[in-house]
């Protein structure tokens, strides 16, 4: 339907050939070449991809607006009774940003490893992983079908699960992979539940496909379809919601996030904060047309990333592992961006989800310098005063949690501003919304700023050991995570509405996506309240550092207090995350051990008995059938041979031997007849 | 004078004689008098009605039969004495009473 583009699928294939290419021969190649050299190779297929992406980019940007596609048809995937799936690659606008983004920060990440995991002994097992991720996350965004997407959704959650427990000798990190991959498995039941329903209604209206092209076309078919009572497009996304929700860890399937942290920290830069999590915002924003049908998942949406932004901030406020607390951070951000999606702002969504990809990866990358010289301990409390040590760490990392707590003009505060602006404006409850995400707002800067304070500021707490080896990064680690910084400063010119001077780029740039099909909600533009509003925000931000500065700095503040404020609910539960983990632990595993142990009374008791129980009576048949032979049939004969033995025996007596005998006999019977014969025949 | 009924009468009394001696006798040879005893009675009796009865001579050819037909009996028997002899070292019948059941 658009410009054939066959680079496109260099694009895709290119990281997946490397992570064959590097997952045959790496474990030599490492030997051979080293660290640094492997770290080339591996960026290769990331930089030809990026170099491939921004050509696109300007490709796109060349047409007119409304022309703005590049296909490509690989060839036909499936081809099963009604159902013919083609593999296509489709690269409009947002799957442009998408892209972007991943092969971007692929490529520094890829980078930084090189620098960070120089001693790693498995590599090439990472770079291949890596290569392998960004092949999938790429074929991800540029699917034009929704089972290619499938396969690469899957695709990811592997890579997830193989970076996740990279180091899998220790039992702890594979079960964190594990139980990434399970509960995004769960979620996984929804999404091709949904796009069974999809192509069920589009083949009872005559048009069996999957592909999203052709799904957008026939939005109207869908909006009449009906399944038993249930309208098709409520039903559908609300099942891909699940699917979303998952990928994208919203409450309650949120629980494998923080335990990805597991994983080494390049991979949860690029996998955990930019990418990965980012598909599931993704898929609701490709959908859109088929979301604006639907306002009662919408709004369960808006309310299912309002709750998660929320506790999600309040878990991350009293981490005391700085990865932990970067996830729960995620999770709040991404709560955000479904919040942003569930009010029908999708432009705005997505224009958050750029920045925060950049601001989060440049923390973590920033986390994983700090790692670096506190030879991996992770606890905030062994920390301070880092700065000393760790200059350029630090400033980065100051600017980077200034951008995520929203402090003007970085970043972040434009993309949180457009959130919270747009979710006043909502339908379904839009000032509770709103107020929500302020308060979340409020508890990102918060987080942040206490991230920086308790790690690079005030009095060293480490041993003494630890404190002699603090030193700064290497060049490697250092540039990836200063142009991160810089981005994440800068970004926000990108979606800079009207009413500050800007032109909204992103916004235009996106709309041919989405208003091609259905018109964004326009927000009501009252200057004044939006100047109101942004100054709002601003002012939580500002609100979040001055806590974090009294309670961490001056100490005016104590952590009673807020204990105080958070009701008495003890500070360890909402550090445990809620207890959705014991909640889970005491459903799902320990109910499906006593299923298990039922199951196996059941066979024991029902039917180890049953069989026994029958052996038994086949015993007791025989036993009774032999009684039965022994008893009524020998005996018969034993004793007819009795009989038989006892007549012999009296006509045995007969034979007396003796000759008297036998001469007596003769001559009566001789008599006899003589007498017979004369007393004559009558 | 002597007519028939008194050669029957004889006749009568030798062949029960013959009769009480296979009965009664212990020794096998004295059982196989008896027998002869027996014969000869039948014989008289046969002489009488040859002698008396008519003028046929029917009865005397039977009685040459007959006297050979005793001789081979008592042929036979006598070997059957001297085996019984031989193996049980008497002539008592009552020894020989082996055979029974």
């Amino acid at each position: 339907m658009g410009v054939a583009e066959p680079s496109l699928a260099c694009l895709v294939g290119l990281p997946l050939l490397g992570a064959l290419g590097i997952g045959l021969g790496g474990s030599r190649l490492q030997r051979r070449i080293g660290a640094s050299g492997l770290g080339a190779i591996a960026s290769a297929p990331i930089a030809v991809a990026t170099a491939l992406t921004v050509r696109a980019l300007a490709q796109l940007m060349a047409n007119a607006p409304d022309a703005r596609i590049l296909d490509v048809r690989v060839g036909t995937w499936l081809a099963v009774g009604d159902l013919q799936v083609d593999a296509t690659l489709v690269f409009d606008p947002l799957s442009a940003l998408m892209a972007l983004l991943v092969t971007g920060i692929g490529a520094l990440v890829c980078v930084y490893s090189a620098g960070s995991m120089r001693d790693e002994p498995g590599l090439w097992r990472y770079f291949a992983l890596l290569n392998l991720f960004i092949g999938a996350m790429l074929l991800l965004v540029l699917a034009g079908d929704l089972l290619v997407l499938f396969v690469a959704w899957e695709g990811v959650a592997f890579c997830s699960y193989a970076l996740i427990g990279f180091w899998y000798r220790d039992a702890a990190n594979a079960n964190a992979g594990a139980k990434a991959f399970i509960v995004n498995r769960v979620g996984d039941v929804g999404l091709l539940l949904g796009i069974s329903l999809l192509f069920w209604a589009m083949h009872a209206a005559g048009k069996p496909t999957t592909d999203i092209g052709e799904l957008a076309r026939h939005s109207d078919v869908l909006a009449g379809a009906t399944l038993f009572g249930w309208s098709v497009p409520a039903l559908a996304t609300l099942l891909l919601f699940v699917g979303a929700a998952a990928k994208s860890a919203q409450f309650p399937l949120h629980v494998w996030l923080p335990d990805a942290m597991a994983g080494p920290t390049p991979a949860s830069a690029l996998i955990h904060a930019a990418t990965m999590v980012t598909a599931g915002v993704y898929l609701i924003a490709r959908l859109d047309f088929l979301f604006v049908l639907a306002p009662s998942t919408q709004a369960l949406i808006a309310w299912v990333g309002a709750v998660t932004a929320f506790l999600a901030a309040t878990a991350a406020a009293c981490q005391d592992d700085i990865k932990k607390a970067l996830s729960y951070s995620t999770v709040s951000q991404l709560g955000l961006m479904m919040l942003a999606l569930g009010v029908a702002a999708p432009s705005a969504a997505l224009f958050h989800l750029t920045t925060h990809g950049v601001i989060k990866a440049a923390l973590f990358l920033g986390a994983g310098s700090i790692l670096h010289a506190m030879r991996n301990d992770r606890d905030l409390r062994h920390m301070g005063g880092l700065r000393r040590w760790l200059p350029w760490t630090h400033g980065a990392f100051v600017v980077a949690a200034a951008a995520l707590a929203g402090i003007p003009p970085f970043s972040g505060f434009f993309s949180k501003d457009e959130i919270l602006w747009r979710a006043l404006a909502a339908d379904a409850g839009g000032p509770l919304l709103w107020f929500v995400a302020l308060l979340t707002s409020a508890l990102t800067s918060f987080y942040a700023f206490r991230l920086v304070i308790l790690a690079f500021h005030g009095d060293n707490r480490s041993e003494a050991h630890v404190r002699e080896g603090l030193h700064e990064s290497p060049r490697a680690m250092l540039v990836p995570l200063s142009v991160l910084a810089a981005l994440a400063v800068s970004l926000g010119f990108l979606g800079l509405p009207d009413v500050f001077g800007g032109t909204d780029r992103l916004g235009t740039w996106l709309s041919p996506t989405f208003a091609a099909l259905v018109p964004e909600t326009a927000a009501p533009t009252s200057v004044a309240a939006r100047y109101l509003l942004a100054v709002t925000t601003a002012a939580v931000a500002f609100g979040g550092l001055t806590l974090a500065h009294a309670m961490y700095i001056s100490h005016r503040v104590s952590s009673d207090a807020i204990a105080r404020i958070a009701g008495g609910v003890p500070l360890r539960w909402i550090q445990a995350g809620y207890g959705f983990d014991a909640l889970y632990r005491a459903v799902f595993h320990r109910g499906v051990r006593q299923l298990a142990r039922a199951s196996a009374a059941l066979d024991r008791g029902g039917i180890d008995a049953g069989v026994r129980a029958l052996g038994a009576s086949v015993r007791g048949i025989a036993s009774a059938t032999a009684a039965f032979d022994r008893l009524a049939i020998d005996r018969t004969i034993d004793r007819s041979g009795g009989a038989v033995l006892r007549i012999g025996g009296w006509i045995r007596a007969l034979q007396t031997g003796s000759i008297h005998v036998y001469l007596y006999i003769a001559v009566i019977a001789v008599a006899a007849a003589i007498v017979l014969h004369l007393i004559g025949p009558r | 004078m002597i007519g028939l009924t008194h050669f029957l009468i004889v006749g009568v009394i030798v062949f029960s004689l013959g009769v009480f001696c296979v009965l009664t006798r212990r020794n096998a040879v004295g059982i196989l008098l008896g027998l002869e005893l027996m014969l000869n009675a039948a014989n008289l009796n046969l002489l009488a009605f040859a002698r008396f009865g008519g003028g046929a001579a029917d009865g005397n050819v039977f009685v040459v039969a007959v006297i050979f037909l005793a001789l081979a009996a008592v042929l036979v028997g006598l070997a059957i004495v001297l085996s019984v002899h031989r193996s049980f070292g008497t002539v008592d019948v009552r020894a020989a009473e082996t055979l029974r059941g």
